[in-house]
């Protein structure tokens, strides 16, 4: 259950209720002047957002606590309105809409594990693995036998995302993209 | 490295020593005499925000004895008594205070001056800091003066006199506070140390004075704006280093305000505690005209040394003690 904590119970990675979203602690400082009233100072991630925001608590004070927790669980599919992930050991299944998708929507690959983040048992936050395998369905043919690395030109990958690759990378090549920058990493030899 | 070792270079013991070597010659040359006074008293500090490590009773009438937080009492009965000038590395202790600039047990240098107003105190202060940061190889640009106001006004463009505590407190709420309403003085602090001590890092010596007189403690009101006090503090790039007061010698004023802070205590569920009626009477007889500065001596090192936290130079730190 999430219950309440007191300031002096913050540490990172705790689950509270801010503004009326669950949100994560991400680092959290005790100010404290010689005479005068001593405060929590927090980083807070937003989970619904993903945000980072910074907020202060006088010292002492309650919070409530979010039901918030985090399970990896495999994609299956999307039908157009929710997408579907999968527990791979109870095959239980969840549904989580566009918004906790959000821009991630580029990064997900059918069978791949993603973190999905529960409050009150309902995806927030679809957070998927830090590099992704991906087909390139379009781009430019590349200058034949030039690896030297010189320029980029954008491709497009099969989820729709749009990453910069070398020029001598093809089309119908996989390669292996970070999603948390977007940025290229290297082909990937079948 | 094991638990049991002192978790500290060795040379910061070197460099404490030489630190208290230095602050002892300053005041040598100065005629301030060295005094030690009692630790354990049957007395408390009643401030409304220190809390203080409660013991075994010393005195067979007494419930419990108190550690002290500061040793500004004796001091004061010592004044009263005629010691004349005064300073003392005085070991205190201060309950749950553990940041990367806290530590429950700690030491504080602490002077008195007769005849010196805030003004001649805060010189001697920044005297005492700009030889320590020579002997330490420390460039520092020359300290900054400005009143509390005037702080505000520069820092966030308000002005501390001129608002309401509703709209003080919808300002913090703008700025990131969440949760019960704040004092007006607890509004104050917010955006003193959340808002503005952040901004003061690329600033060497910095000395603020005229607080609000809810922030006198046992500090002289202001004659020339009864709203401020004279009281200062010298900060060191957004560290708090010292606080000090042009003393207050009123002991009716000064009983009105332990009791404020213990009404306050009890309003807020703290414990109770016995206010010094000690030093109401050494008031009462005469503390003379004086100025008095309290300086943490780990802050101090730290910002000599420029350490980042309080573990660099307390090798025996809380944790570990």
């Amino acid at each position: 259950m999430s219950g309440v904590y007191s300031t002096n119970q913050f540490k990172s990675g705790l689950k509270i209720m801010l503004d009326g979203d669950p949100c994560s602690i991400v680092e959290n400082q005790e100010v404290k002047p010689g005479k005068g009233q001593a405060f929590n100072r927090v980083k807070i991630r937003n989970l619904k957002t993903g945000r980072m925001i910074e907020r202060t608590f006088k010292s002492g004070e309650k919070v409530d606590g979010a039901d918030v927790v985090e399970t990896e669980m495999q994609y299956l599919y999307s039908d157009g309105t929710f997408y579907h992930f999968m527990d791979p050991e109870s095959f239980e299944q969840v549904q989580a809409s566009e918004e906790a998708v959000g821009d991630q929507k580029i990064w997900l690959k059918e069978q791949d594990m993603c973190m999905i983040t529960l409050w009150d048992n309902v995806p927030i936050l679809v957070t998927p693995p830090n590099f992704v395998e991906l087909t390139i369905t379009e781009t430019d043919p590349g200058v034949r036998g030039d690896t030297s690395g010189g320029g980029s030109k954008p491709a497009t990958l099969e989820t729709g995302a749009v990453v910069n690759v070398p020029l001598f990378v093809p089309q119908g090549e996989v390669i292996k993209v970070d999603t948390r920058s977007g940025e290229y990493v290297s082909r990937v030899k079948k | 490295m094991t638990s049991w070792q002192f978790q500290s270079p060795l040379v910061r013991l070197q460099q404490r020593a030489f630190l208290l070597a230095e602050i002892r010659q300053f005041f040598g040359e100065r005629g301030v005499m060295e005094v030690a006074t009692p630790i354990i008293s049957s007395a408390a500090n009643t401030d409304q925000q220190i809390e203080v490590f409660a013991t075994d009773a010393i005195h067979p009438d007494k419930q419990q004895a108190y550690l002290r937080t500061s040793p500004e009492f004796f001091h004061k009965r010592l004044l009263a008594s005629g010691s004349g000038d005064i300073f003392e590395i005085a070991p205190v202790f201060r309950r749950g205070e553990v940041t990367r600039l806290h530590n429950p047990e700690f030491t504080l240098l602490e002077w008195y001056r007769l005849g010196f107003d805030m003004s001649d105190l805060m010189a001697e202060m920044d005297a005492l800091f700009q030889l320590l940061a020579r002997r330490f190889n420390l460039l520092v640009d020359k300290t900054q003066l400005t009143s509390y106001q005037s702080l505000f006004k520069d820092y966030i463009e308000i002005d501390p006199f001129n608002v309401t505590d509703s709209w003080l407190n919808e300002f913090c709420h703008g700025h990131g506070y969440r949760g019960s309403n704040l004092s007006r003085t607890g509004a104050l602090d917010f955006i003193f140390s959340i808002l503005i001590q952040p901004q003061l890092v690329d600033l060497d010596g910095l000395l603020v004075f005229h607080f609000p007189i809810e922030q006198a403690a046992l500090a002289q009101t202001n004659p020339d704006n009864p709203k401020t006090c004279l009281r200062f503090e010298f900060l060191f790039r957004g560290i708090e280093l010292a606080n000090g007061y042009q003393e207050l010698q009123d002991v009716e004023q000064q009983r009105k305000r332990f009791e404020n802070d213990l009404k306050w205590r009890q309003q807020h569920h703290k414990n109770a505690l016995p206010l010094d009626e000690h030093l109401l009477s050494a008031l009462d007889s005469g503390l003379p005209a004086c100025s008095g500065v309290a300086v943490g001596i780990e802050r101090l090192h730290m910002c000599l040394i420029q350490a980042e936290d309080i573990k660099e130079v307390l090798g025996f730190h809380a944790l570990n003690s």
